[in-house]
C-alpha cells in the first residue's frame, strides 16, 4: 500500500498533553512539517515560553531550551548570537507570555532586527493557569478575572500585536494567520515556512501571529471555537501580511 | 606580563576575557556602567560578542540562552538591576547552567544610591530567588584578587554547571590599582558540554534544558541532586585568608573592601599591643564555617568582631558558625558610609576595654 500521509519527523511520536479541539496540536505539525520540509532538524533549536505550550520540548524533535515566562525572545537572542550562523533559533510563545509579561522582550528582539522566528499562538486567553484575562482577550469576553465580560473602561482595549510590531524598522516579516478551517491552515503553514525561510536568509526579526482556539477556557465545544475565531477574533485580529521588508535588504 | 593600572570593573572585564568568557550581555547601572563600557570596545577585538540588553531581566536571559548553548558568558549589575536578575539566576541554578554573574554593590535598599555597600550580603548567599539553592559567591578585596577570582569563578561555573556571583562594591568597582593578568591554564578551558542545546547535528538525540518538572517525586529527586552538588561545593570550594591570627586572642571577620581597611585597623591595634587578627571570607557561599569554628576553639578567642558595610548580614553566619562559643559582635555602616581605620580600631579597643567614654 502506498503511504499518502505520515507523521512529520518533526515531531516526536507521542500524546500531546492538549486539550480536545485546542489548535497548539495543528500548530506544532506545522512547524514540524517546516522544519522538515527545510531539512533543518538537526540545525534548529527551540525555546519553550510558559503557558500551555511550555512542554513543547516534549514534543518539537530538535533541541530545546525552556524560558522563564514572556523571556523566550531574550534566551533565543542568547542561543542565536553564540552559536553558528547556520543555525536556526525559534520561541513558541502564547498570547500571555509574548503580549504581556514578554512584551518588552519581544519589542526589543524585533526592534534589533534579532535573526529568530517567532511563532505566536494567540488565542485570546491565558490557557494554562485557568482561562484568564489575556491582553488580547476581546472586549465583552468572559474569563475568570473578567467575569462581567471585559470591558474599556476597566480593563482597557486587546493590543494588535502584529500591528505593533510591523512599526518597527528592526522587524522582517510579520504576518497574521489563522487556523480555523483548512485553507487558513495551508496558508499559516505557508507563513510559517517563509518565517524560516527568512531567517536562513539573514532577513532578521520574522513572526508568525497565529490565531487559535481555547475550548476548555472559553467554554466551547472544538467546532463552536473554531466558528468563534471566525466570526470574533478575526475582524479584531484581521488576517495578512504587516511587514515584508527586511533592512538587512534580501538576505546574502 | 608586567603590571597595568587599571580600574576594577575594567580589571573584571579583562579577566573574564582571559578565562576564555567571549559572551557579555549587559545593562548600564553605576557603579558597575565601565565594566558594560569596556565589553563593549574589548569583545569585538578578540572576536567575541558583546550585546546591551533592553533591561537587566533580558540580559540575564541572553545569558540563559548563551549558557544553553555551551559558551562562557558573563552579565554585570549593581544591587536595584541584581534584584531584577533574580528569578533569572534560579533558573540557571535549576537548569544547571553555568555563567558568572557580577555585582558591584551599591547603598540599599530601594534604589538607595550609588555608593558602596555589602547590604547584598544575605541576596546573594542564601540564593537569593525563589526555590532551594544557592550560587557559590566569591568576594575578592583588592583588583589583583579580581583577577585571580573572576578566573575562578568561571571555573566553578563549568566544573558545577552553576551560577556563580562574583561579588563587589563600588570602592572595588571604581578603584584604580595596578595588576597583573596571567595566562589561564589548559585545564581551565577543557570542560566538555555535551548537555549543550547546540542542534543535534547528526549528534544523538535531541537535547532539553529545562527547570520544569511537573511530577513532584521526579523535582524531588531532581532537586537532592541539586543539594548533593552544593554538598560537593561546601567540601571543595571554600576559600578564607587569616591575618595575623597565630597568636589572636581575638578575631575581626570582615571580607571585601572592608577587610582592607580591618587590616590597617588590626596593624595599629598590634602596635598597641593588642593580640588581633583578621579572618577574611572570600567565598561567602559556601561560608568558611567550620575553619572559623576551628580557628576560635584552637586560639580559644576571646571575642569575635564582624565588621560590614551592612546593618549586619554576614554576622549571622559568623554567630551560626560558632554556635556561641565565642561572642560575636557586630560593627556596621551602611547607606554608602565606608567605615574608617579609625572607627574600627575604636571598635577593636572596646573588644578588650569594654565601652569606652
Amino acid at each position: 500500500m502506498k503511504a499518502v500521509f505520515e507523521r512529520t519527523s518533526g515531531l516526536i511520536d507521542r500524546e500531546t498533553h492538549y486539550c480536545p479541539g485546542c489548535t497548539h496540536g495543528i500548530i506544532h505539525r506545522l512547524v514540524g512539517e517546516v522544519l522538515e520540509e527545510l531539512d533543518a532538524l538537526e540545525q534548529t533549536v527551540g525555546v519553550a515560553s510558559v503557558g500551555c505550550s511550555v512542554l513543547s520540548y516534549h514534543y518539537f524533535n530538535c533541541d530545546m531550551t525552556q524560558a522563564a515566562h514572556g523571556r523566550a525572545p531574550a534566551v533565543a537572542t542568547g542561543l542565536k548570537r553564540v552559536l553558528p550562523k547556520e543555525r536556526l533559533i525559534f520561541t513558541y510563545q502564547g498570547d500571555g507570555d509574548l503580549a504581556s509579561i514578554g512584551m518588552g522582550e519581544i519589542v526589543h528582539a524585533a526592534a534589533r532586527g534579532e535573526n529568530i522566528t517567532v511563532i505566536f499562538v494567540n488565542n485570546a486567553i491565558y490557557g494554562m493557569t485557568g482561562g484568564q484575562m489575556a491582553p488580547t482577550s476581546l472586549l465583552g469576553q468572559k474569563t475568570a478575572t473578567t467575569p462581567e465580560g471585559r470591558a474599556a473602561q476597566t480593563q482597557g482595549l486587546p493590543i494588535r500585536v502584529s500591528e505593533m510590531l510591523a512599526t518597527l524598522d528592526g522587524a522582517s516579516y510579520i504576518e497574521r494567520v489563522s487556523t480555523h478551517d483548512v485553507p487558513h491552515v495551508i496558508k499559516a503553514k505557508k507563513a510559517i515556512k517563509k518565517a524560516f525561510q527568512n531567517q536562513k536568509d539573514e532577513k532578521g526579526f520574522s513572526m508568525v501571529e497565529i490565531l487559535s482556539t481555547c475550548p476548555t477556557n472559553w467554554g466551547l465545544n472544538p467546532e463552536e471555537s473554531m466558528q468563534w475565531v471566525k466570526d470574533e477574533m478575526v475582524p479584531y485580529y484581521p488576517l495578512g501580511v504587516y511587514k515584508d521588508h527586511s533592512y538587512k535588504g534580501d538576505g546574502v | 606580563m608586567g603590571k597595568v593600572l587599571m580600574k576594577g570593573n575594567e580589571v573584571i572585564g579583562e579577566s573574564a576575557i582571559k578565562a576564555g568568557c567571549h559572551y557579555f550581555f549587559g545593562y548600564p547601572i553605576t557603579p558597575q556602567s565601565e565594566l558594560v563600557a569596556y565589553m563593549a570596545k574589548r569583545l569585538p577585538e578578540v572576536g567575541g560578542l558583546f550585546l546591551q540588553a533592553e533591561s537587566e531581566v533580558s540580559a540575564i536571559n541572553m545569558v540563559y540562552g548563551a549558557a544553553s548553548a555551551g559558551v562562557r558568558v558573563m552579565t554585570s549589575s549593581s544591587s536595584p538591576g541584581f534584584s531584577l536578575k533574580q528569578e533569572g539566576i534560579s533558573f540557571l541554578a535549576a537548569a544547571n547552567l553555568p555563567a558568572v554573574i557580577v555585582n558591584i554593590a551599591r547603598g540599599g535598599p530601594g534604589l538607595g544610591n550609588i555608593q558602596p555597600a555589602q547590604s547584598d550580603y544575605f541576596q546573594v548567599t542564601k540564593g537569593g530567588g525563589h526555590g532551594d539553592y544557592y550560587t557559590p559567591v566569591l568576594a575578592p578585596s583588592t583588583l589583583q584578587e579580581i583577577v585571580d577570582l573572576t578566573q575562578e569563578a568561571f571555573r566553578i561555573a563549568d566544573q558545577y554547571r552553576t551560577p556563580v556571583i562574583l561579588l563587589g562594591d563600588g570602592v572595588l568597582g571604581q578603584m584604580m590599582e595596578p595588576v597583573e593578568f596571567k595566562e589561564t591554564s589548559e585545564e581551565m578551558h577543557l570542560f566538555e558540554k555535551d548537555w549543550a542545546t547546540t542542534g543535534t547535528v547528526g549528534d544523538g538525540p535531541p537535547k532539553t534544558i529545562t527547570s520544569l518538572d511537573l511530577n513532584d517525586v521526579s523535582l524531588e529527586e531532581r532537586n537532592r541532586k541539586l543539594q548533593e552538588k552544593y554538598e560537593t561545593i561546601k567540601d571543595q570550594e571554600v576559600r578564607v585568608e587569616s591575618y595575623k591570627m597565630d597568636d589572636a586572642i581575638y578575631g575581626i571577620v570582615a571580607y571585601g573592601t572592608v577587610a582592607r581597611i580591618v587590616k590597617s585597623a588590626v596593624d595599629r591595634a598590634r602596635e598597641a599591643g593588642m593580640k588581633v587578627g583578621l579572618i577574611r571570607p572570600i567565598s561567602l557561599w559556601p561560608f568558611p564555617s567550620s575553619y572559623i569554628r576551628k580557628l576560635s576553639e584552637q586560639l580559644q578567642l576571646n571575642k569575635l568582631l564582624t565588621v560590614e558595610m551592612s546593618a549586619g548580614q554576614m554576622v549571622e553566619d559568623v554567630r551560626l558558625s560558632v554556635e556561641g562559643i565565642v561572642p560575636v559582635h557586630f560593627y556596621g555602616r551602611n547607606g554608602g558610609v565606608i567605615p574608617t581605620v579609625d572607627e574600627i580600631y575604636q571598635e577593636i579597643l572596646k573588644l578588650k576595654y569594654g565601652v569606652m567614654v
